[in-house]
């Protein structure tokens, strides 16, 4: 059993609460990404499971057993560091072996487990060289073969595209989708930058302020967001917000804004609403769109080409609304245009507790 | 209620009190004691009279405090044939030490400055000998040193002592200024030469005032490093311009008759005074400039 | 720099604007520094005593100064004062600096304590370290008031173990400046490295030993060509502390140089000894500084 179960854990720093009352289990085998924007706790989160930073309070189970005061270093986890954090002077060999003769494993097991593990990462022909020689998928695969030498079960990845370029951290993100398809271990990977969360989780955990506002898989959690700002954080463009009033009536339920209105009756409501209700109605670009016969009008304020679609900014309701658009314009900067919303695929937030409803 | 888990707690206090940790702070404290003592017992015999020196013990707080070597050391004591005390080399030293800081700044400024932005040809060969001239000892270059500013009419001279200060000083100097620079974004300098600026303009209005930090580190090294020359001092700054390092090991090791220990202490202590105070009131400064220096080339 | 390129009159107006301003700098170089070395290597072939002459006579003057009991002598003991100096300030540096950086408390007062010994000139510290060596009124004479009559501790009047404390002196010196040197380096060290480390279960001094000194090579060396050069140079501490005593046994070749320059007048003699230590230093430094280079040149292209 390789899962990973935290319950009601608290990490302080002096009088700063980083992260409270946090719980969270991970199902073995799965990619869980821990995502959210900088100093909302989810580096602390991984490193409080690796051990390198000591739980205030609360319980961390790996594998079943209790950890909370274990040793980073007999947690059966691996981890991989932003740098990559390979020893410089030392060969791939001696990296990947060096914890291993420090605690005094036969050097026949040593040798056992480097050349399994340089075999299933294609290291094997890289053994000798030193990391400034490797480049950065390779680093890349060192660093968890450092960790697969240990057998550990579960793997925790602190950002470690971010300081790579584009194209760079594009072709690293698909080595690693492909080795957890291969290795099929239980990984919890750290990253602020959505696009790696989608592509990349089997389930995605947003944080903020030191608390999970969301769990879910990729698919749920960008198309039924629990609250504004997991709305807000993921998606790009941005999803558009609208303010408003529900009217609730007998047969039907309204949105009412400035100069519009929609039929909502058909949105999977979790409590019944109540009239005069103020909410905030959340719409992707994707799901706006520019038609000759939509019922509201705008003018474009800005376009952006983007190669294979284009984002059309309106200048709608005092606000700037954005638009997903594929293939050629039929119109310019200034021009005026109708559009509509797919109403099935809108988002209600209440006003004043954030949270969807 | 404890704002932490009994564990928790538990966990971290076993961290403070590891043995580990203990033999960190007794290996420090050892140190600190082994680097303190000469200051301590320098301070100490200085406030000593003859007498509790020579019956008592070294380590001894002074009985009974008296000022009168330091005042000795001020106004008498004989620094080979006068007997004036070591003031007369506190001001030799400043005299030395302020045109010693100003020119050589403002010429390694000037030389970083023309090397890291306009490189004109073969200056950087140039550079590479002054850098490796930087390691030449100092006893190659004496005798013919002494010859070019007898030639100059400057040996012997507070002209002199200057000048030798600036030729030994400039590889340091400009090494300091041309890292400096180098770190400083070339369009920054390309943007001042297409507002029309020249050479001498961009240095003054544009990259003087920049050098702030890096002066001071400059002004630090090099008001230490000069206070606390001997050698050149010695050799070139004549009889009346002798600088306080050299009066001072005049008046310790050149003495007839009776050593007078406490006034020796006081003479070393007002000697090291200046650098001693421009160390604890600049703090990251001097290490700062001690890191710059150390990356030569 | 391409010698191709042909220079448009505004571009030689810029390049000799340059080297006005570059003239002080050139001027050292050549006269001050190049001058001096040839000069020095000139009078080091002459028989030239007080004043130069130009009877040349080979390597004379390098034969005499090598039969020259007082100069091997000074060669003696630099090379047992170097090493000594040497190893003693990096142990102590590397080891203050690696227990500064285990997170103590005071630790800005205890890095000033470390290092004030730099501040004061070498003159003053030899002097301080004179007094407190006085087997009369001393460390010596104070140990055996405590109640240890035979305590011993005479060494700077001892000419087997005088030079050990010109080497106790210095060190306490220059320890400090090894320390903030080396603590600059592992300050550098990415902290990353740290957590892998603990995660591979390394204890705290196999990671200084196996993967944090080796990062901090580098520093090392520079450390150690700063220190080097210090001990060719010994002046100072020698002339305050012993003054070349008791006899000649802590004579450095420094001062040996110094006396035959001015009081003794031989000065073919003297450059003869300057050049020697002269190209004792380049042997050391000329390495590497080109090492140096070709690693900075390494690194720059992989950016």
């Amino acid at each position: 059993m390789s899962s990973v179960s935290i319950r009601k854990l608290s990490v302080r720093f002096g009088a700063t609460e980083v992260i409270k009352d946090l719980d969270l289990d991970v199902i073995e085998s799965e990619f869980l990404v821990l995502l959210g924007p900088s100093g909302c706790g989810k580096s602390t989160l991984l490193h409080s499971i690796a051990g390198l930073i000591d739980a205030s309070d609360g319980r961390i189970e790996i594998g079943g057993q209790d950890m909370t005061w274990v040793d980073p270093t007999d947690r059966r986890i691996g981890m991989v560091f932003q740098s990559y954090a390979l020893y410089p002077t030392m060969t791939v060999e001696r990296n990947m072996s060096f914890g291993l003769r420090i605690s005094g494993t036969p050097k026949a097991e040593i040798e056992r487990r480097v050349k399994r593990v340089a075999e299933m990462l294609h290291l094997a022909p890289l053994l000798q060289r030193k990391p400034a020689q490797l480049s950065g998928g390779q680093r890349q695969r060192v660093a968890i073969g450092r960790a697969l030498v240990r057998e550990a079960a579960v793997f925790l990845f602190d950002e470690p595209l971010s300081n790579l370029d584009a194209k760079l951290r594009a072709e690293l993100r698909r080595e690693l989708k492909l080795l957890h398809k291969h290795l099929r271990s239980t990984m919890i990977y750290v990253t602020h930058d959505q696009v790696e969360a989608m592509t990349l989780a089997t389930r995605i955990v947003v944080m903020y302020a030191g608390k999970i506002q969301q769990i879910g898989a990729p698919a749920e959690v960008y198309e039924k967001p629990e609250n504004l700002f997991v709305a807000g954080f993921l998606g790009a463009p941005a999803m558009n917000f609208l303010h408003g009033t529900l009217k609730v009536a007998a047969d039907s339920i309204r949105f009412e804004s400035v100069g519009m209105t929609f039929d909502v009756s058909a949105y999977a409501f979790r409590t019944p609403p109540s009239n005069g209700q103020a909410v905030v109605l959340g719409i992707r670009p994707e799901n706006l769109q520019l038609r000759s016969d939509g019922a509201l009008q705008a003018s474009v304020s800005l376009i952006e080409p983007m190669g294979n679609h284009h984002v059309v900014w309106l200048d709608f309701a005092g606000g700037l609304f954005s638009s997903v658009v594929t293939g050629a314009l039929a119109f310019g900067v200034d021009a005026p245009v109708r559009f509509t919303l797919e109403v099935g695929q809108v988002s209600l937030f209440d006003r004043a507790s954030e949270q969807r409803l | 209620m404890s704002s932490i888990s009994a564990p928790a707690l538990a966990r971290r206090q076993a961290q403070w009190l590891r043995p580990a940790r203990i033999g960190v702070y007794a290996f420090l404290l050892s140190a600190a004691v082994f680097f303190l003592l000469p200051l301590y017992i320098m301070l100490v015999t200085s406030f000593k009279s003859m007498d509790e020196i020579r019956l008592g013990n070294l380590f001894a707080l002074p009985i009974q405090v008296t000022v009168e070597p330091w005042v000795t050391a001020w106004t008498s004591a004989c620094t080979g044939v006068a007997c004036e005390g070591i003031r007369g080399g506190f001001w030799n030293s400043v005299l030395i030490v302020i045109p010693s800081t100003v020119l050589p700044i403002l010429l390694g400024a000037l030389n970083g400055y023309a090397l890291s932005f306009w490189k004109p040809r073969g200056a950087n060969l140039l550079f590479g000998i002054l850098m490796l001239g930087a390691f030449i000892p100092v006893q190659v270059m004496m005798f013919p040193l002494v010859r070019i500013l007898a030639t100059l009419g400057l040996f012997s001279s507070l002209p002199g002592i200057v000048l030798v200060h600036l030729i030994f000083s400039m590889p340091v100097m400009t090494l300091l200024f041309r890292n400096y620079y180098q770190a400083i974004p070339q369009e920054l300098f390309q943007a001042a030469r297409i507002d029309g600026g020249g050479f001498w303009r961009i240095f003054v209005q544009l990259m003087l005032p920049m050098s702030t930090p890096i002066i001071v580190v400059a002004a630090i090294m090099q008001v230490t490093g000069v206070w606390n020359d001997y050698i050149l001092g010695l050799v070139f700054a004549g009889r009346d311009n002798l600088p306080m390092t050299v009066q001072l090991n005049n008046v310790i090791n050149t003495t007839t008759g009776t050593r007078l220990y406490n006034v020796n202490m006081a003479a070393t202590i007002l000697t090291s005074l200046v650098p001693l105070t421009l160390y604890f009131v600049s703090g990251r400064w001097f290490v700062r400039g001690i890191a710059a220096g150390a990356v030569k080339g | 720099m391409s010698a191709a390129m042909k220079l448009k009159p505004k571009q030689l107006l810029r390049q000799l604007l340059s080297w006005v301003a570059l003239l002080p700098m050139a001027s050292t170089v050549l006269v001050a520094y190049l001058g001096s070395v040839l000069w020095s290597l000139r009078v080091s072939f002459t028989n030239s005593r007080t004043f130069p002459s130009d009877q040349y006579v080979g390597l004379a003057q390098y034969q005499r100064l090598f039969e020259n009991e007082r100069w091997l002598l000074s060669l003696q003991n630099l090379a047992l004062y170097g090493v000594l100096f040497i190893l003693a300030c990096l142990l102590l540096g590397f080891l203050l600096a690696v227990f500064i950086d285990q997170k103590v408390m005071a630790e800005g007062a205890l890095r000033t304590v470390f290092l004030y010994p730099y501040a004061m000139s070498f003159v003053a510290t030899g002097l301080v370290w004179q007094w407190m060596l006085n087997p009369g009124n001393g460390i010596q004479q104070a140990v055996r008031q405590m109640g240890f009559p035979n305590f011993n501790f005479d060494w700077i009047i001892d000419q087997d173990m005088v030079i050990y404390t010109i080497v106790i002196a210095t060190v306490w010196q220059a320890s400090g400046l090894v320390m903030a040197l080396l603590l600059a380096g592992l300050r550098g060290i990415d902290e990353d490295i740290w957590k892998a480390a603990r995660m591979d279960g390394i204890p705290t001094w196999r990671v200084y030993v196996s993967i944090v000194l080796p990062m901090l090579g580098p520093s090392v060396a520079t450390v150690f060509v700063l220190l080097f050069t210090a001990v060719v140079k010994v002046f100072d501490s020698v002339v305050s502390m012993t003054q070349g005593g008791p006899g000649t046994a802590s004579e450095v070749p420094a001062k040996f140089i110094m006396e035959h320059l001015f009081g003794r007048a031989n000065i073919a003699l003297a450059s003869a000894g300057s050049i020697v230590l002269l190209l004792t230093v380049l042997l050391l430094v000329v390495p590497f500084m080109l090492a140096r280079q070709r690693q900075a040149r390494t690194q720059a292209e992989k950016a």
